[in-house]
């Protein structure tokens, strides 16, 4: 069994563009990945694949899990309704220290105006919804989509727009304006303020023309231009922390880089600039994975690598040995950071992502419909904490089941991520209470847990060989830009002369043999028309689902990727 | 076959393929049948071309006479097939005036109509393109028919406003649904119809927000001078006018339309009558007339007095009355502040021609002589952000400054007026001077003389130096004009000189600084053309 193109392991989001990227222009893919489950850490879980993902993880040597902590110690009013899960777990961190005790349970809130959600049920229903372990959305004008859309993948998923752009402030959540629709409908704002962040909008979405803006700030912080175009107290903070999404010590043209980037995608596909795919971002690495399918790609689940062979005059690796044993020739070996041992990356500094995964029985933001997608905002609620990003997903997107919903919390970390994120928590969210009187909503359900973020580490860092790639795992940043710039360079080494990702034929345009009889590059007799119109088909089909934002999702079974052709030899 | 050969000349061959022109060529051969068979052939040709009038009726043609055959329930199943054919079309093309004509003719024949239906068809037309105005006339339509309450339809202007505000069509509507739901809301002017101030206020705000947000959109502004203006034309008789030569007599009426929306368009003087001759042949006496107006069931009197040969009766010149023609007279607090809103938006965006024309509109509704330099000012701004429009606003500004001119006259009965140096480009409000004997019009930039300027009846001295008039138009039949002063004009020819012969008793005429003197032996030839001109100056 032998391949001479390039041989990946796992895939995240990054491995999985390269690897449908090199098999769409005809190399040979082998995907190995130890685990029974697609992507990794940037996998889609049931609510049950969580827990025992939980479980797995707490003595994972790998990942580094280093809490989970559901927080309500609720009292169990109905015994049938509630399942604690378990008591008095200890969570050991990667290192081996015993990092806190934590009790992990399930609750079932019994407010008499909600709806009784149990734990039970969540449970029971929890195979129909799908659970993230990094938390993303994708700009729609972001590299990812675009990705998307040209090289047809957008086909496997579907997607809905995020509805709300929320923000916390001066202890409320808030909607901001950040659409020329809602700076209109605004209630918040008095006119002038209106004229005034319209203005300033505007002038973002172009600063490059006009320099005479900013130049005297380029040295300064983006905080104190802002300050000085004379924005008030709110509007400072609409566009800081909900709009740039970034710190106040941030330089000037980053500030306003973010800032034009965010007002960009707004509008392609609805009032705000992000999509949210339905089932979760799991969906994503998935999508590419069944592209590489299509195109010859072979896929090896629960199976590993164990060394790799390096031939002794250049120094490259020439083939990997599997666990069991057996011999692969690659070209070109692509692997995620998380695989390489201690030794070999000794230059590579690591940070972490907080994250924590609530369930809870409520909008953040009443509205007139339940079915919300929301990003908040959470500036740092005291000076040098992080500033926490928010995402509440109603069941419509499929990870959690009705009269729940999602929420994301991620920072990059400076404690564990209880520490970190704890106290937006509290602030936020209430425990389950008999009474009802509290207006926020209820956490049902918690985990949090510590992610690497390896985005930063540079490739010079590592001590491997030349043809073996590095992926990093997902970083902290709210958009995938960071993933696809790095598939794309590595297919750029893998491939110089070839096109990253281009459209793929539609299905029902592919003739194959015997059809017209043209031989094998006639497979796609019609690659040239479907590459013409792909593109545009592409973006509406996902201008219809994203308008559907409010109807009832319908997804079809999906297809099963084609039987990928054997590769013999 | 004269029916294929009208389909032919309509339709465009090129477009059709193959199949569809051996379609048409069927088609052509059925003339006169009226069955189904016919009726899925012309939806074929229809649904690759629904902009094919011919066909429709056609169509029209074989479901009337189905309809005459055929029981109900399958006259209702024909229809709802129907219903979805068109909406197939108009996924062809959205904006076909036949497909939409058809919904719109099949919706009424329909026995059991399903308004609902169409309703959220037009929701979701719409939601595709806002401004598909195919779309919201049939909207109209079914909203109309099947009496979908006015609030709610106002509520959906709301919506799609808030989701674009820069839409004619969603103001608009609200503008028609306004005075429908406010009955009296509209016309401010009476105090019955008290307009509901708050739900005013409501959309002052509403379009405050709009044009904040973005003042470039017109559409928010036009439907801020609709809320503005909605004054309402009261016509009245204003003036009248009697005087007598020795040889006859006149009545001239003069009505005009107070707080008319158009004012510019309304206002008309009549020449009523002359007296027949001898009715007033002595004026040691005094007499009095009395014109009826029947049509407005109103009369005016007026006296002539022992020893005048001439009388008026008129209105006085009160500025509340006069030229409140843009803006209807709203309760001034409103446009106060109004004004200040604009006054703040403009310091904003102090470049922006709406803002800038919004001001000095309000100005004039508050206190068109106090704001007077303001107004220059602004006027002068707008002519420099917007230099292909200067021409309309140096006409506007004329116009204003004509009024404050009228204004600023002590008493109505004033005869001298004066409009020099007020760099007027045109002349308006013309009928407000009938009684003028002596206008000077110097050193502005006028180019002629409007017709309009015959109302001047009782102008007797014309002074018209430093400007760059070429035509002469309005000086036309004004009985008592002995004196023209036209020094440093743009009179070329004799021809332009020609009206001035309709003017019996002008007896002096001053050309100096007109290319017309270098014409060889002018004088000659202007004696001759105006023999009654015994003081010529070239």
């Amino acid at each position: 069994f032998k391949l001479n193109l390039p041989s990946h392991s796992d895939e995240r989001l990054s491995e999985s563009v390269i690897a449908a990227a090199c098999a769409r222009v005809g190399q040979r893919v082998l995907h190995v990945d130890r685990r029974s489950y697609y992507a990794a850490n940037w996998a889609s879980f049931t609510f049950n694949g969580l827990l025992s993902w939980i479980d797995d993880n707490k003595v994972c040597t790998y990942f580094t899990l280093l809490f989970i902590t559901p927080v309500n110690s609720f009292k169990q009013q109905d015994q049938e309704e509630c399942a604690p899960l378990a008591e008095d777990q200890q969570i050991l961190s990667s290192d081996g220290e015993p990092q806190g005790e934590e009790q992990l349970s399930g609750s079932a809130p019994t407010q008499a105006k909600k709806k009784k959600i149990s734990y039970t049920k969540i449970v029971k229903e929890g195979r129909r919804f799908n659970i993230d372990l990094v938390s993303k959305l994708m700009y729609s004008r972001g590299l990812l989509v675009d990705l998307l859309i040209k090289s047809n993948v957008s086909r496997y998923a579907e997607f809905k727009n995020v509805s709300r752009i929320l923000t916390y402030r001066q202890g409320k959540v808030e909607q901001v304006p950040c659409s020329r629709a809602d700076v209109f409908g605004s209630k918040e704002l008095t006119v002038v303020e209106k004229r005034m962040l319209m203005k300033f909008l505007t002038f973002c979405l172009d600063y490059e023309q006009h320099p005479e803006e900013y130049q005297d700030f380029t040295e300064r912080s983006f905080w104190e231009f802002l300050q000085n175009n004379m924005l008030t107290e709110n509007l400072q903070h609409f566009v800081l922390h909900s709009i740039a999404m970034v710190p106040r010590e941030t330089h000037t043209e980053e500030g306003l880089r973010s800032t034009q980037h965010f007002l960009r995608s707004l509008g392609r596909y609805g009032n705000t600039p992000f999509l949210f795919p339905i089932y979760g971002l799991g969906e994503i690495p998935q999508c590419f994975c069944r592209m590489c399918a299509v195109f010859g790609g072979i896929y090896c689940l629960r199976h590993s690598v164990q060394c790799l062979v390096l031939d002794k005059e250049s120094g490259r690796c020439k083939a990997v040995i599997d666990t069991c044993g057996q011999r692969i020739s690659c070209s070109h070996f692509v692997v995620e950071d998380g695989y390489i041992r201690e030794e070999q990356r000794k230059g590579v500094e690591h940070k972490h992502i907080s994250r924590a995964v609530l369930i809870t029985d409520g909008l953040l933001l009443q509205s007139e419909s339940e079915q919300q997608i929301s990003l908040v905002t959470v500036p740092p609620l005291e000076p040098g904490a992080p500033a926490v990003r928010l995402v509440e997903l109603c069941s419509s997107t499929m990870t959690c089941m009705p009269g729940t919903y999602l929420v994301h919390l991620t920072c990059p970390s400076s404690g564990s991520a209880r520490e970190d994120l704890q106290p937006v928590v509290s602030r936020l969210f209430t425990k389950p209470a008999s009474d009802g009187s509290d207006e926020r909503p209820a956490v049902l359900w918690a985990v949090y847990f510590n992610m690497r973020d390896s985005t930063a580490a540079d490739r010079s860092g590592y001590d491997l060989p030349g043809n073996v790639h590095v992926c990093s795992g997902p970083d902290a940043a709210l958009g995938s830009d960071h993933s696809i710039r790095l598939a794309q360079e590595v297919f750029r080494q893998l491939a110089p002369h070839e096109e990253f990702c281009p459209p793929a034929p539609n299905p029902e345009d592919i003739v194959y043999d015997g059809d017209g009889g043209q031989g094998e590059g006639a497979g796609f007799s019609e690659a040239a028309q479907a590459e013409e119109g792909a593109a545009e088909e592409a973006e509406e089909s996902k201008e219809k689902e994203a308008s559907q934002e409010s109807s009832p999702v319908e997804v079809g079974e999906m297809p099963d990727p084609p039987p990928a052709p054997l590769a013999e030899e | 076959m004269q029916f294929s050969i009208y389909i032919i000349a309509e339709c465009n061959m090129k477009l059709m393929t193959r199949d569809d022109k051996s379609l048409l060529y069927n088609v052509g051969g059925k003339e006169g049948v009226l069955d189904e068979e016919v009726l899925l052939l012309t939806q074929q040709l229809l649904s690759s071309n629904p902009d094919f009038a011919t066909l429709w009726n056609y169509r029209r043609e074989i479901l009337l006479h189905l309809e005459t055959v055929r029981s109900e329930d399958e006259i209702q199943r024909l229809y709802e097939e129907e219903l979805s054919f068109l909406e197939a079309c108009l996924k062809v093309n959205p904006k076909s005036y036949g497909s939409w004509h058809h919904r719109g003719w099949v919706s009424t024949r329909l026995p059991r109509p399903d308004w609902a239906r169409e309703l959220s068809l037009c929701e979701r037309c719409l939601s595709l393109d806002d401004r598909n105005f195919h779309c919201w006339d049939y909207r109209r339509m079914v909203v109309r028919v099947s009496g979908v309450p006015v609030d709610q339809e106002l509520q959906f202007t709301d919506r799609l406003i808030g989701s674009n505000f820069s839409n004619y069509s969603s103001w608009h509507y609200r503008s028609t649904l306004l005075p429908l739901l406010h009955p009296g809301s509209p016309e401010a002017a009476s105090p019955q119809r008290e307009p509901p101030t708050s739900s005013l206020l409501k959309e002052y705000e509403l379009v405050q927000n709009a044009f904040f947000t973005d003042p470039n959109d017109q559409s928010a502004w036009f439907y801020y001078r609709w809320l503005l203006g909605r004054g309402v034309c009261v016509c009245v008789c204003v003036c009248v006018c009697v005087w007598g030569f020795s040889t006859n007599s006149e009545v001239i009426l003069r009505c005009g339309y107070r707080n008319a929306l158009y004012y510019k368009s309304l206002t008309h003087l009549h020449k009523i009558c002359d007296l027949p001759p001898g009715t007033i042949s002595d004026t040691s006496n005094e007499h009095n007339l009395t014109v009826h107006w029947t049509e407005r069931h109103t009369h005016r009197d007026c006296a002539l007095y022992t020893g005048r040969s001439e009388s008026w009766c008129r209105d006085s010149a009160t500025d509340l009355e006069l030229f409140r023609s843009e803006l209807s007279v709203e309760k001034s607090s409103v446009l106060q502040s109004e004004l200040q809103s604009c006054t703040q938006l403009l310091e904003l965006e102090p470049q922006n021609k709406w803002c800038l024309l919004t001001i000095i509109l309000l100005m004039r509704a508050l206190d068109p002589l106090g704001y007077e330099k303001e107004t220059l000012a602004y006027f002068q701004t707008l002519k420099e952000v917007d230099s292909m429009r200067t021409s309309y606003y140096s006409d506007l500004c004329s116009k204003f400054m004509i009024e404050n001119t009228i204004l600023k006259m002590e008493y109505a009965e004033v005869r001298v007026f004066s409009l020099c140096e007020k760099n007027l480009s045109t002349l308006c409000h013309l009928d407000q001077l009938l009684l003028v004997t002596h206008i000077n019009l110097s050193s502005n930039q006028l180019l002629g003389l409007p017709p309009q300027f015959a109302m001047l009846q009782c102008l007797e001295v014309l002074q018209a130096d430093d400007n760059a008039i070429e035509n002469l138009e309005g000086v036309y039949h004004l009985s008592k004009l002995e004196e023209v002063s036209l020094r440093n004009n743009n009179i070329t020819q004799l021809s332009d000189l020609k009206i001035l012969t309709t003017c019996p008793r002008l007896a002096r005429l001053d050309l100096r600084g007109n290319p017309i003197t270098q014409i060889a032996n002018i004088q000659s030839q202007l004696a001759e053309l105006l023999p009654s001109i015994t003081e010529l100056l070239l």
